[in-house]
Formats: C-alpha cells, structure tokens, sequence
C-alpha cells in the first residue's frame, strides 16, 4: 500500500540530495540543476498534500511553482553565458570579483 | 461480481506498489549520480531520468495535468536549455576534483546528513493521513477543476505571473545581448588574417579516406599517418575504439601505394 507518507519520505530525500549537490558541486550549471532538483521534490510534497486533502489547492501551487523555476532557469542561465562570456569559466571558485 | 473487484482493485494495488519501488529506486538513484558524476552533460541527463520518474508520480498522485506540464516544461523545455547553455559553454567543462575550501565535502555531507534527519524526525511525527477519497478531480476532471481554481480563487496570481514570464525574457534577452566592442571585421580582413594564420584550407573533416566517416575517426593523410587535426579536441581526448590495435584504422595493405 503506498501511502501519501511514502512519497513525502521520497521527496525529503531528494530535496537534501539536491541541497547537498548546490553545496558540493562547483560547475556553476551543476548548481543550477541540483536547485531545480530541490524545486521538483517540493512539487511532489505539494502535489501529495493535495491528494492528501482532498482539495486541488496543492497542485495549483506546484503549477505556479514550476512557472517561477522556468522563469527562474532563463535568467539564471543568461547570467551565467554572461559571465561565462567574460571569464571563460562556469567555476563558481572564479566568480569572486566581488571579493575584496 | 464484489469478490472480482476487490481482486482487480488489489492488483492495481499491486502494480502501483511496484510502479513507485521501481521508480523511486531509480529517481533517487538518478539524484545521486547527479551529485557524484564529474561531468555536467551527465548530469543533465540524469536529471530528466529523476524528472520523468516524477512525472509518473504526479499521475498516480492523481494530478495528470502536473504530470504532462512536468514532462513538457521541465524535460521538453528547461531540460533542453540547460544542454544548450552547456553546449556553449563548453561540453568538455568538468569540475576540477580540487577543494578550494578545505574540508567543505566533509562539512557539507554532515549537513546533508543533518538536514535528512530533522527532516525526517519532522515528517516521522507529524500525522500524515491516508490519501483522500478518489473523486473525479483526480481523475477525469481535473484539467477543468484546475483552470476553475486558477481563473475564480488565483486569479490575481495567475496575472502576476504573466508580468514574471514578460520580465524573465526581457532579463534573458538584455542579458545574453553582447554590445560590440571593435568595429566588424571587413571581408578583407577576415581574409587576410586567414592566410596569416598558415592554414588557409578548412581543417580536414573527420574519416576521409580511412575505413568510416564516425566523427571520431581521424582522416588519413597520403603517408597513412593519421591527421590530429580533422578531429575535434573535445573528442579526441577521449580515447579511441582502436587505439591500442593501431592497424584497425590504418588502410589494408593494397591501397598504400601513395606512400612512397
């Protein structure tokens, strides 16, 4: 019997694998992809509320969700061509100008 | 008639049962590679292995808009951006296996070890009930419950998100815009600067005259010798099918008589 507390442990799973992942990795696209990993495990824990409920409220906010992750991948992914442009690099070690 | 569907309903039980070990196995596995694998190109098709896995999981949570919006948005369109970004920036980019902050691995495996457990001791105590009785709006009707829900209760939402989606292009376009910084070379000078250069040809393409055209299959000059240049770097540091057996890309024996 796979009940709602089945998926939540998976989505709790898959949430830290992909904090673990923006903490780890240093590619700055990696990065990016372990926050959309983190993203789409929140979606499963909402869309699993909302069968839990009974009630759709759940899955209009994963819908929304998944607008602001898409919205959020577009300019990520332009800042990075940006500095990757004018550094050649997609190190997150050498984006430090900021630094001192 | 009763005890037949209770039987058919128990083997549906079953195949859901093992739909979800199947694939959440996989999904966390995919998850995993995709922190562990060195190169960026793998890790993004690991992630659309864990994205499908949970698009079949949105369905059998009763949500198969979600699920199609997973399968269309996330591994049709971001999944597709992501390649592309990582073809411009480089399909050879791997992290560099150097530390730069010492110990952060360690720390960060304990934070992730940490986080799991307050998570779970969270989820293990709070009550998460059985799933909801089946109504239609899991099943059948729910691309029309939804799009009532957006357009009466989050309707204002639903516009702010037309404002997000019209300034994330305008950010991506004003971002990936490049001012020109010198004037445009002349065709003069494109030709000139490419006679200086000592190779005025285009390179040699990858398989002339040697057994196939594969792209990693370096031409053969007239001497039999292979050509370094008619194939692309990111692949040539790759090592070759035949590289240790050498005379499997040379030519047989009767076709060398160029060679002098």
């Amino acid at each position: 019997m796979v009940s709602p507390a089945h998926f939540i442990a998976l989505s709790v799973i898959l949430f830290v694998i992909g904090a673990v992942g923006v903490l780890v990795r240093r590619n700055a696209i990696v990065v990016f992809m372990c926050v959309e990993l983190m993203l789409n495990a929140a979606n499963l824990a909402f869309v699993t509320f909302a069968r839990m409920h009974g009630t759709l409220d759940g899955q209009i906010i994963a819908f929304f969700v998944m607008v602001v992750a898409a919205a959020e991948v577009v300019v990520g992914l332009a800042i990075l061509t940006a500095i990757f442009r004018a550094r050649r690099s997609a190190s997150v070690d050498d984006a430090n100008l900021m630094k001192y | 008639m009763t005890h037949s569907i209770v039987l058919a309903s128990s083997a549906a039980e079953t195949t859901r049962e093992t739909a979800y070990w199947i694939l959440a196995f996989a999904s966390v596995g995919a998850a995993l590679g995709m922190v562990l694998a060195r190169r960026a190109v793998h890790c993004a098709l690991l992630l659309a292995v864990v994205m499908l896995s949970l698009a079949v999981f949105y369905a059998m949570e009763g949500a198969p808009f979600l699920a199609f919006v997973q399968i269309i948005v996330y591994t049709g369109a971001v999944l597709m951006l992501f390649l592309f970004v990582l073809m411009i920036v480089g399909i050879s980019a791997a992290d560099s296996i150097i530390e730069t902050i010492r110990g952060q691995r360690m720390w960060a495996a304990l934070a992730g070890i940490a986080m799991l457990v307050l998570l779970s001791l969270v989820i293990g105590h709070a009550v998460i009930g059985p799933a909801g009785p089946s109504t239609a709006q899991f099943g059948n009707s729910n691309v029309q419950s939804l799009a009532h829900l957006i357009f009466t209760k989050y309707v204002f939402p639903f516009e702010i998100t037309s404002a997000l989606l019209i300034t994330a292009a305008v950010g991506a376009m004003v971002l990936a815009h490049r001012e020109r910084t010198g004037p445009k070379p002349t065709q003069r000078e494109l030709a000139a600067e490419r006679i200086a250069s000592g190779h005025p040809t285009p390179l040699p393409g990858p398989g002339t005259y040697a057994l196939h055209n594969a792209v990693d299959m370096p031409a053969l000059l007239p001497d039999g010798s292979q050509s370094e240049l008619s194939v692309s770097p990111v692949i040539s540091g790759r090592p070759l099918p035949g590289a240790d057996g050498e005379p499997s890309r040379q030519l047989p024996a009767g076709q060398e008589a160029g060679d002098q």
